[in-house]
């Protein structure tokens, strides 16, 4: 399976990221180089093997539901590129 | 006396005996950093105190004054969060960001009686890399000859102590990024068992393979290092509580009747014959100290280079989805929110970082799932079982721990799979989640160092410190130091 220049794009833009076109062009040809050689997974045979997906044998991590301090709202919003009040300000998101 | 050059256990003697101080030791290693960090760039930042901007190395002349320090200080990886001072990954989207928390290793290295030496090492951006070339601050050079790269992505950690710029460090390895670099620089770098360290606070890559580790001048300021920084931590869900033995009781001169397998796999075409006859050496060495070596077989281990591209790139992806310009970091000036997300990731991150995030979008997208994530899951489990399957019967493997001694800067920067090929005996050990040490075996003709790599088990550090501490005190290699 290959990748091409539009799924390249697609795929930035799904991951939020502008690409200038000399960047896509650069990054498609060597994403197509990586996943050729990442193709050569497709010889085995893994019908019956289980994914691991965590290397322990972790079930769910339960705490209890208690009250805890918690990062004062100064702190929180310290390193905010922009704040008003005791909130994050972003770009207008409804017209 | 040249404290900046002794190691942690000795400058703890020292202390202990009243014969110095800890300013003495902080001053000392202040010195050293104004004379020599000119040259290696092992740390991207001076103190606040020296009024330095942001990524400038410290020039001769600049005030050595260090925020007070107690104990032995550690440098600490830019990725690691620390209080109230810089943490920005070598990465421009974070920069300025200030962590308004510490790591939980940050804290236990307090409550041991030490502290953060008040400088980060420098790193790969995000510890995307094998070359410490990845930094928005430049690279950090190899103290043993400043044109070769340091290796990475701890670069700057395992620079800083191979040039006596740091007492001891902490780095993280996600594929490698302790212990590669430790190789490339001569000094030991351990990577932990999955779930020995939490990882709360530190900034996250890959967080099914990430663990924090130490990178110290000899295996007793590794096992020291570890008996502060391991443990369950209630902030870290993957932190596995089970007692954490004092490693310094496994610091026995003695490989007699230790069961080590020699992998097949690891000696073929692509090693360098140069290292590999310095390992074989170092193999010889432990024969003639009683460990018993047979060769062994991990069948999987061509394919572990490509797992770990589509599982470390899919979960770095998700886990840098938080970087959009909202909470911290670099925001780029824009009309709309989308506009606003996608123009600072663009500004933000370095073309390492976007390849890899674009690539693990890929695997995790809609049609290509299966084939290329789920598949790579389920070899994972192949590369895991191949290791059980040893283990069984062996104590440990050894192996050496990159291919190659350090290349030249520059050298792979526009060829990321050969790049990402470096890291070939490095990462199936994160893949399988078990611990892994380098250690300083030898030096190529052209004077740079050699890594001989210890495997274990799960938890079972403790078989790594009793090999390498034989290994050390029957040799000499870990006592050289670099002419800078």
């Amino acid at each position: 399976m290959g990748i091409d220049k539009k799924t390249v794009e697609g795929v930035a833009h799904l991951a939020r990221i502008e690409l200038e076109p000399k960047e896509l062009e650069k990054l498609s040809h060597q994403l197509e180089h990586i996943l050729a050689f990442i193709d050569k997974l497709s010889v085995l045979n893994t019908d019956n093997v289980p994914p691991t997906s965590h290397i322990l044998p972790l079930n769910n991590v339960l705490r209890k539901d208690e009250t805890k301090p918690s990062l004062s709202i100064e702190k929180t919003l310290a390193n905010a590129p922009a704040k008003q009040g005791n909130f994050f300000v972003v770009p207008k998101v409804i017209e | 006396m040249e404290l900046y050059k002794l190691t942690a256990h000795e400058l703890l003697e020292k202390l202990k005996n009243k014969e110095i101080t800890a300013e003495e030791i902080s001053s000392s290693l202040a010195k050293r950093i104004e004379d020599v960090d000119v040259e290696v760039k092992a740390y991207v930042r001076t103190p606040e105190k020296w009024g330095q901007k942001r990524g400038q190395s410290p020039e001769k002349g600049d005030s050595p004054l260090f925020f007070e320090t107690k104990g032995i200080p550690v440098s600490i990886k830019d990725n690691i969060c620390t209080d109230g001072y810089s943490t920005e990954c070598c990465s421009k989207i974070l920069e300025g960001f200030k962590p308004p928390y510490n790591a939980t290793v940050i804290n236990k290295i307090n409550e041991a009686g030490h502290s953060f030496l008040g400088l980060k090492c420098n790193m790969d951006e995000f510890a995307f890399g094998s070359s410490t070339e990845n930094s928005c601050f430049g690279p950090t050079r190899n103290p043993w000859n400043l044109e070769s790269v340091p290796g990475g992505s701890s670069g700057g950690s395992a620079a800083a102590v191979a040039g006596d710029e740091a007492i001891w460090a902490l780095g993280s390895d996600t594929g490698g990024s302790i212990r590669q670099p430790a190789s490339f620089c001569g000094v030991v770098g351990l990577k932990p068992t999955y779930g020995r360290v939490s990882r709360y606070g530190l900034i996250a890559f890959a967080s099914s393979l990430d663990q924090i580790g130490p990178l110290t001048k000899d295996a007793r300021d590794s096992a020291l290092l570890m008996n502060i920084i391991s443990g369950f931590d209630p902030l870290d869900s993957t932190s596995i509580n089970i007692p954490v033995p004092d490693y310094t009781k496994d610091l026995i001169n003695d490989a007699k009747g230790l069961k080590i397998g020699i992998p097949k796999e690891y000696f073929v075409e692509g090693l360098d014959p140069e290292v590999k006859s310095i390992v074989e050496e170092a193999i010889d060495k432990l024969k003639g100290l009683g460990a018993q070596f047979k060769e062994v077989s991990l069948p999987h281990t061509e394919y572990a280079v490509p797992v770990y591209y589509i599982i470390a790139t899919a979960e770095a992806s998700s886990n840098l989805a938080r970087f959009d310009g909202v909470q911290y970091g670099l925001r780029a000036k824009t009309q709309g929110l989308i506009d606003m997300y996608k123009k600072t990731r663009q500004l933000g991150f370095g073309d390492e970082a976007k390849r890899r995030i674009i690539l693990g979008t890929f695997a995790l997208s809609h049609g290509y799932y299966d084939a290329y994530y789920l598949r790579a899951l389920k070899v994972r489990t192949l590369i895991k079982q191949d290791f059980d399957n040893v283990f069984k019967d062996f104590d440990c493997i050894v192996t050496p721990t990159s291919p190659t001694a350090a290349f030249k800067i520059g050298d792979k920067v526009d060829d990321p799979l050969k790049m990402y090929l470096s890291d070939i005996y490095t990462i199936s050990v994160n893949l399988a989640g078990i611990p892994a040490i380098s250690i300083p075996c030898g030096f190529t003709k052209k004077g740079l160092p050699v890594g001989l790599q210890i495997l274990s088990r799960h938890f079972n550090e403790s078989a790594l410190f009793r090999l390498a501490y034989t290994y050390e005190q029957n040799t000499e290699w870990h006592k050289m130091k670099p002419k800078l």
